[in-house]
């Protein structure tokens, strides 16, 4: 029988595969805003099966909530990288140095 | 093991390995369209959750219009992702450090993991019976009564980030002409031709 424990485990691998993205494509940030996505797939994931075991409806909510802000994270995201590569030619990270910060 | 507990383990797996292959991939269009597979199995576990509005949500939101815009970007720019993929092999090992030092805190945590005693008293808003109020039906009506300052709250975060990205990648191209509607419907008829009275037998 699939229980609670099965989704938190398939939710931490996703997340852990999330993070694995993040440092495995440092430079394209093409590829680092897709495993933020997917961190933020796991967390949904998290919510709905707490949601549905648990029998309170709260957790989908906050479901959608993440699910908004993770839109428009991506379109403010990929909007940043679009001029930044107007201006420089490259989206290499690394390249991200004009503020000097 | 009944027919939802295979489900289960399908999309499980699928989801997993499309992830990695999302992350690991050499070409970002394929890394989109893994990416694409990884939500929609996700969609397929809220199923299995009975969520289903937030899967088809997760279907129309993600699959239809966010993976859709970095399928536009991707292909869109004229990157050399080839160069960018050099240092993957210099990152590697650190990247799996990180990832087995997570597994092992969430590990720790999951081993000594329980539900708190009162945690059925605490539920804030208790899921109606499927049978009586669908999964949609129920949120609808939660969302609009309780949660109705927050569902605003949402749609403001849509418009700025919408304003956001509008404001960031538009641009006025000298070199391209452009109606101007302002100058077209302000413009006069003796702005741009004279009345000439001329005389009969006369040239001007």
């Amino acid at each position: 029988m699939v229980g609670l424990e099965h989704y938190l485990t398939v939710a931490a691998a996703l997340f852990v595969i999330g993070i694995f993205g993040l440092f495995l494509n440092r430079k394209n940030i093409i590829i680092i805003l897709m495993s933020i996505e997917m961190i933020l797939l796991s967390v949904n994931i998290n919510l709905v099966a707490f949601s549905s075991f648990m029998g309170d409806l709260t957790g989908q909510i906050f479901t959608m909530l993440v699910l908004t802000v993770a839109a428009a994270e991506a379109a403010i995201g990929l909007a940043i990288l679009v001029s930044f590569f107007r201006n420089r030619g490259t989206i290499d990270v690394e390249d991200v140095n004009v503020m000097k910060g | 093991m009944t027919v939802a507990d295979y489900a289960f383990y399908l999309f499980a797996i699928v989801m997993l390995v499309a992830g990695v292959f999302t992350v690991v991939s050499r070409n970002p269009v394929h890394s989109v369209l893994w990416l694409i597979v990884t939500f929609l199995t996700a969609s397929g576990l809220f199923v299995l959750l009975g969520a289903e509005f937030v899967a088809m949500l997760l279907v129309i939101v993600y699959v239809g219009a966010v993976m859709v815009l970095f399928l536009f970007v991707v292909m869109m720019l004229d990157v050399d992702f080839a160069e960018l993929k050099a240092g993957m092999a210099q990152y590697l090992p650190f990247g799996l450090l990180i990832g087995v030092v997570l597994l092992l805190q969430m590990g720790f945590a999951f081993g000594d993991w329980s539900s708190a005693e009162g945690a059925e008293a605490l539920r804030r808003s208790i899921t109606p019976d499927a049978a009586e109020v669908h999964n949609t039906a129920a949120l609808g009506q939660l969302m609009y009564d309780d949660y109705l300052m927050l569902f605003q709250l949402a749609g403001l975060v849509l418009l700025v980030a919408m304003i956001g990205a509008i404001v960031l990648t538009l641009r006025h191209r000298s070199d391209v002409k452009r109606q101007n509607v302002l100058q077209q419907m302000y413009r006069k008829p003796e702005d741009s031709f004279e009345m000439k009275d001329v005389k009969p037998g006369q040239g001007l």
